[in-house]
């Protein structure tokens, strides 16, 4: 993807050891490391483009943990756990790949470019089994949420009578304000402003009682950020494709090997983001 | 650069307060009505002070040097420096001091604007497209804001749709309405008269019309007003009482006076005559059709218009049902609109 | 027959060059050359200003009566909204970089092209799709929100956002891209001999804005998303009713949007440092100090975004901290202003057309800024938040700042670009009426904004109708100086005298290139060169062109 030869017409027929240099470049040396400084800014672009929901995720537990103590229960860690250890074996994978190419090993290249490709199946596959759960329970995202059955089934899980409404009611207080004489800035009718109430002692207990107030809120973030870097890992799909039809024609060698090693640069930030996506929507304590 | 300096302090002492002496407007700002609008233009023409010098500076400058240096055939480029460690710290060092003076100063008397008096008299205002509604603290509505002259006044803002803000620039306050919290603003009016009170985030279709006014009244003034305006009802005429609830109670963001379509039917020519329901059924418009259309409006709901309507059970009494009836009997007899 | 580096004048408009090596539509929408896609750009973000300019005539027309002049409130509504979001999104953000700097950067370096020639083709190619999407909004239901897409107002109205979004979405990737591409080509491709602090100063300020483009864009790009998300799929993020909070779009919306006016201005500024130079022919004043304050301003604009949301109900901490970093972005700026003047100091001033612009943008670029001072401050800023006098203030650094940069680098860089010049004296005019009628336009709007005339009024009272109508006068003026503008330019394309290879006596070294250039920029290395030693550069009246004294001619 970063890499620039300049094919023209773009017909590279197996070159391992004789790769092109665009026109454009002074040497190898200054191609391939351009290319690696391309695939890096692009990847701090990608951080930022997460960080803005991870910083969303962040204002909003800041503001109400209980929703977020509260829903994540209904996320199957174990699922989660097995798709963080797949991901990350994809990336040993990846990274092995990566040596191959350098070293030349076609065969063993294309057989690691195969079996992360294989792992990467299997983390969609577990996510839509998940997906597939939370929609059966109507565990959506805004409107979508099925309260009714949420509360249903938390009545009947703890025999308690759901009322419906909410534990948390719309805030009757300001937030406690510092020593400043500065009047507090937004108090609301149960809006984002509303302080929070204290959270359940034990995760466990999480799910007594009633449900929380806009628990939705949750899974809105849930679907938005695992959605988001699902379609990252389908776009690393296509380039791993991409790198093994190319592996298979004989492109990559000891001088070159560059695609590889910008792909799999790309793969590992789609693993880091899921190491970080993992603890704080499925770990919450 | 010193002439410079005496200049900008010259301003600022002589006609600084030549110019805030005049509660009335000048060439830049308009009239000051609030106690703190004296500080906020101050700061305006400290800022103004400073940037004026600062642009003849440099408008000065570059005119000369185009003059003097201008390229004349046999004139070479006389020999300067590139950089010049003292000048260049000069002109970071002055420049970082003036604005911290400008920070510190906005920040000083933000704190002021921002900081309502303990005593201060509270009103709720909402905002909802394209209204302002101003709840006194009887429980009174009305469109307009009504204050009392050198009380302090704190406004507790919110809205029931989109961001509106209220801006009201005779007072130099203003602050978002923002829906699902509450804002607040507070300010003391310092002189009796009318001030325009305007949106200032934009809102959609109507946002240049959302403005009312803000009236400051004399001493005592206040007081009299919120008395005869909250028993509107004993006070003017059902059909002026009607009226004020058709304004006040949210009627006219859907149906108009005047015949103009609306998201409901106009209230001209409405009363006693015969209207198309939905589903084909006829109706003539009489006393307990109105009744049931504001408190159960979905019931029997006029041909060609949806069925939006919101109930108003449990927030009109009988007696403002009364008012509304006889208002709408008033605008279909042809009499004038009320004044 | 001249595809030698031609130091002796020879015009190359007849010779092969990049411009008429190929021919035919696909050698220009596949090509990989910088210099075509340079061309392309241009060609595509002259064509948005038109549009955003017809725009703001219809805009200010309505405004010549304080209730219905000529359309009604929706379309007015939608009218600005366009206006904002076509100049902002398809003009300006793109401008000088992909206009200007895509062309100049490699030849700067004394490159053959940046350092990914077809990623750059995809920029191009995604600015197209997303002006598609952001312009077939407005057969679907021109978006009436503002280009700020408040929520919740921009989550709840019936118009169509999602194509809007969409298009800015993409259109965010062709920035991002360009962005990815100048950091490359600057970091690895700088010849031997040439250091960071002997680049000239518009690749420094091309730098620092591609650093923005890079951190800042993709925000927008989540803002959008969640906008789309949330508009389609009701996932509550902004609706209060749901528990989301409107006010957190603003924080989104702005950590993007601030940053991105620097990245309007910061090569605007590059331009400035050039031209100033070049016409003062002296060396630069302060060129760390300038390129030192290009980096600063683009690390400090991530750090202001909450100026603009003074009284949106964040705390007076939060405001605190955010008027006091606002204050600290203005200081580079004024140390670049100094610098430059000091530049003009004892120099050999020519006001050819590019110095019109240079004198025009010290001017309005000082209004604007300073401006900008009363706004930072709390206290004012209550009183002028969301009136005229925002609306007057960001023109002046916007247009005033960089469209006016951006037309003295036009100037500047047309010879090089397509062989000819244009005319000096219809230069010189436009860029009189152009400088009249700007102020007349938006100096009354300062006024306007401080007597208490808010933004995006439709109907407006009555007592601000004069300074409505000036304004509105101001603008067909204005309007008619960029008409001047184009004709002059391209009459200059059929009819200009061909142009030697350096006409300016510049010493960067894109000017050691034949006019136009050839198609792989330069058939020779170029001899490098200080960007502002002009001191062995002489002039041959009879070719126009300067060449150093003891170079060899071809």
């Amino acid at each position: 993807m970063m890499s620039t030869e300049h094919g023209g017409t773009g017909g590279n027929v197996g070159y391992a050891g004789r790769p092109r240099l665009a026109h454009h470049f002074a040497d190898l040396e200054q191609q391939y490391t351009s290319g690696k400084l391309g695939i890096w800014l692009f990847l701090v672009t990608e951080i930022l483009l997460f960080g803005g929901l991870f910083c969303a995720y962040a204002v909003y537990r800041a503001n109400h943990p209980e929703i977020f103590l509260y829903a994540h229960t209904f996320l199957d860690k174990t699922l989660g756990g097995i798709n963080t250890v797949v991901l990350l074996f994809s990336s040993l994978t990846m990274a092995w790949a990566v040596r191959a190419a350098q070293l030349g090993q076609r065969r063993l290249l294309m057989a690691l470019l195969a079996v992360t490709l294989l792992c990467a199946c299997g983390f969609l596959g577990i996510k839509a089994v998940e997906y597939n759960q939370k929609w059966k329970h109507g565990l959506l995202w805004g409107k979508r949420f099925d309260y009714e059955s949420v509360e249903r089934h938390a009545a009947e899980a703890h025999g308690t009578t759901a009322a419906g409404a909410a534990a948390t009611g719309p805030a009757e207080q300001a937030p406690s304000v510092d020593a400043s004489n500065v009047p507090p800035s937004a108090v609301g009718p149960g809006g984002l402003a509303a302080p929070a109430p204290a959270p359940p002692a034990h995760a466990d207990a999480a799910r007594a009682g009633p449900v929380p107030r806009n628990v939705h809120i949750f899974f809105g973030i849930y679907f938005a950020m695992t959605g988001l870097h699902g379609l990252h890992v389908i776009a690393g799909m296509v380039v791993i494709v991409w790198l093994l039809v190319r592996a298979r024609r004989g492109d990559f060698g000891r001088n070159y090997f560059a695609p590889v090693d910008f792909g799999g640069l790309y793969w590992h930030l789609v693993d880091v983001i899921w190491i970080f996506l993992f603890p704080l929507l499925y770990l919450i304590h | 650069m010193s002439n410079g300096w005496s200049l900008t302090a010259g301003f600022s002492a002589l006609l600084g307060p030549v110019l805030l002496a005049q509660q009335r407007g000048d060439f830049w700002l308009p009239q000051r009505a609030s106690s703190e609008a004296g500080a906020v233009d101050h700061l305006f023409y400290f800022i103004f002070g400073v940037s004026a010098f600062f642009f003849l500076l440099i408008v000065v400058l570059a005119l000369l040097f185009v003059l003097r240096y201008r390229r004349r055939p046999g004139r070479e480029v006389e020999p300067s420096p590139s950089h010049n460690l003292k000048l260049e710290l000069t002109w970071s060092i002055i420049p970082i001091i003036i604005v911290i003076v400008i920070f510190a100063l906005g920040f000083q008397r933000f704190l002021d604007m921002a900081t309502p008096p303990a005593n201060s008299y509270e009103i709720q205002v909402t905002g909802q497209k394209w209204k302002w509604f101003f709840t006194y603290p009887s429980g009174f509505v009305s469109d307009e804001l009504h204050v009392p002259v050198d009380e302090p006044v704190k406004l507790v803002l919110t809205s029931e749709d989109v961001i509106h803000s209220l801006y009201i620039p005779a007072f130099r306050i203003k602050k978002d309405a923002v829906p699902g919290r509450y804002s607040t603003a507070w300010f003391r009016a310092i002189e009796p008269g009318q001030y325009l009170l305007l949106c200032a985030e934009y809102c959609g279709t109507g946002h240049s019309d959302m403005q009312t006014w803000t009236v400051v009244h004399e001493p005592g003034g206040f007081e009299t007003w919120l008395a005869k305006a909250s028993n509107f009802l004993d006070t003017l005429s059902p059909a002026e009482a009607g009226e004020r609830l058709y304004k006040t109670k949210g009627c006219a963001q859907c149906h108009s006076v005047d015949g103009a379509g609306g998201i409901g039917p106009s209230f001209r020519d409405l009363y006693g005559h015969r209207q198309a329901l939905r589903g084909g059924a006829e109706v003539t418009v009489e006393e307990n059709y109105v009744r049931e259309s504001i408190l159960d409006p979905q019931a029997k709901v006029v041909a060609g218009f949806e069925p939006v309507m919101p109930t108003y059970q449990g927030k009109l009494s009988d007696r403002e049902i009364t008012a509304i009836i006889a208002y709408l009997k008033q605008l279909a007899s042809g009499a004038q609109e009320v004044p | 027959m001249s595809t030698t580096t031609d130091v002796s004048g020879t015009p190359a408009a007849l010779g092969e060059n990049y411009l008429n090596c190929a021919h035919g539509l696909r050698s220009w929408l596949l090509t990989l050359d910088h210099k075509r896609i340079g061309v392309m750009y241009l060609i595509s973000i002259l064509a948005s200003f038109f549009l955003g300019g017809v725009l703001a005539l219809l805009v200010r027309t309505e405004l010549l009566t304080p209730q219905r002049t000529i359309v009604d409130a929706q379309t007015y509504n939608q009218l600005f909204t366009l206006h904002g979001a076509v100049m902002i999104f398809l003009f300006i953000i793109p401008g000088i970089p992909a206009a200007l700097g895509n062309f100049v950067l490699p030849m700067m370096l004394g490159a053959k092209d940046v350092a990914f020639p077809r990623l750059n083709l995809l920029s191009y190619h995604l600015w197209l799709l997303g002006a598609v999407f952001a312009l077939a909004s407005i057969v679907l239901g021109a978006v009436d929100t503002g280009w700020t897409f408040y929520t919740p107002y921009s989550t709840t109205t019936g118009t169509s956002v999602v194509a809007v979004t969409l298009g800015v979405f993409i259109l965010g990737f062709s920035s991002i891209f360009t962005g990815l591409n100048f950091v490359v080509t600057i970091h690895k491709m700088r010849p031997a001999g040439m250091g960071w602090f002997q680049m000239p100063l518009f690749l420094w300020g091309l730098y620092a804005t591609a650093i923005i483009q890079i951190l800042a864009t993709p925000v927008l790009g989540i803002t959008l998303l969640l906008l789309i998300v949330e508009r389609v799929f009701g996932v509550g993020i902004f609706d209060p009713a749901l528990g989301g909070d409107p006010v957190l779009f603003q924080h989104f919306f702005w950590f993007y949007s601030h940053p991105a006016v620097y990245i309007m201005i910061l090569p605007a500024m590059g331009v400035i440092s050039e031209l100033v130079s070049v016409f003062s022919r002296k060396r630069i004043f302060g060129y760390k100090a300038i390129a030192y304050s290009s980096v600063a301003i683009a690390v400090l604009s991530f750090l202001v975004w909450g100026h603009h949301m003074f009284v949106s109900g964040q705390s007076a901490l939060a405001n605190m901290i955010f008027s006091a970093l606002t204050f600290s972005v203005s200081i580079p700026s004024a140390i670049k202003v100094f610098n430059w003047l000091a530049t003009m100091y004892k120099g050999s001033i020519r006001l050819d057309t590019p110095m019109l612009y240079v004198l025009s943008f010290l001017f309005l670029f000082g209004i604007g800024g300073l401006t900008g001072l009363f706004l930072g401050a709390l206290a004012t800023d209550v009183h002028l938040h969301d009136t005229y006098f925002v609306v007057a203030h960001f023109h002046y650094v916007m247009m005033g700042g960089t469209v006016i940069a951006f037309l003295g680098g036009l100037h500047y860089w047309w010879p090089k670009m397509f062989g000819r010049m244009y005319s000096e004296k219809w230069g010189r005019i436009a860029a009189l009426v152009i400088f009249v009628g700007f102020n007349l336009t938006f100096f009354t709007q300062f006024v306007m904004g401080s007597r208490g005339m808010p933004r995006r009024y439709y109907n407006y009272p009555e007592q601000f109708t004069p300074y409505h109508q000036l304004s509105t006068i101001g603008s067909y003026l204005l309007g008619a100086g960029f008409l001047i503008v184009a004709v002059y330019l391209l009459h200059s394309l059929v009819a200009g005298r061909p142009a030697p290879a350096n006409p300016w006596g510049a010493s960067s070294l894109e000017w050691q290139a034949t006019s136009p250039p050839h198609p792989h920029n330069f058939a020779e290395t170029p001899a490098l060169r200080d960007p502002y030693d002009f001191s062995d550069l002489v002039y041959d009246p009879a070719t126009g062109n300067y060449a150093p004294a003891k170079g060899a001619d071809a």
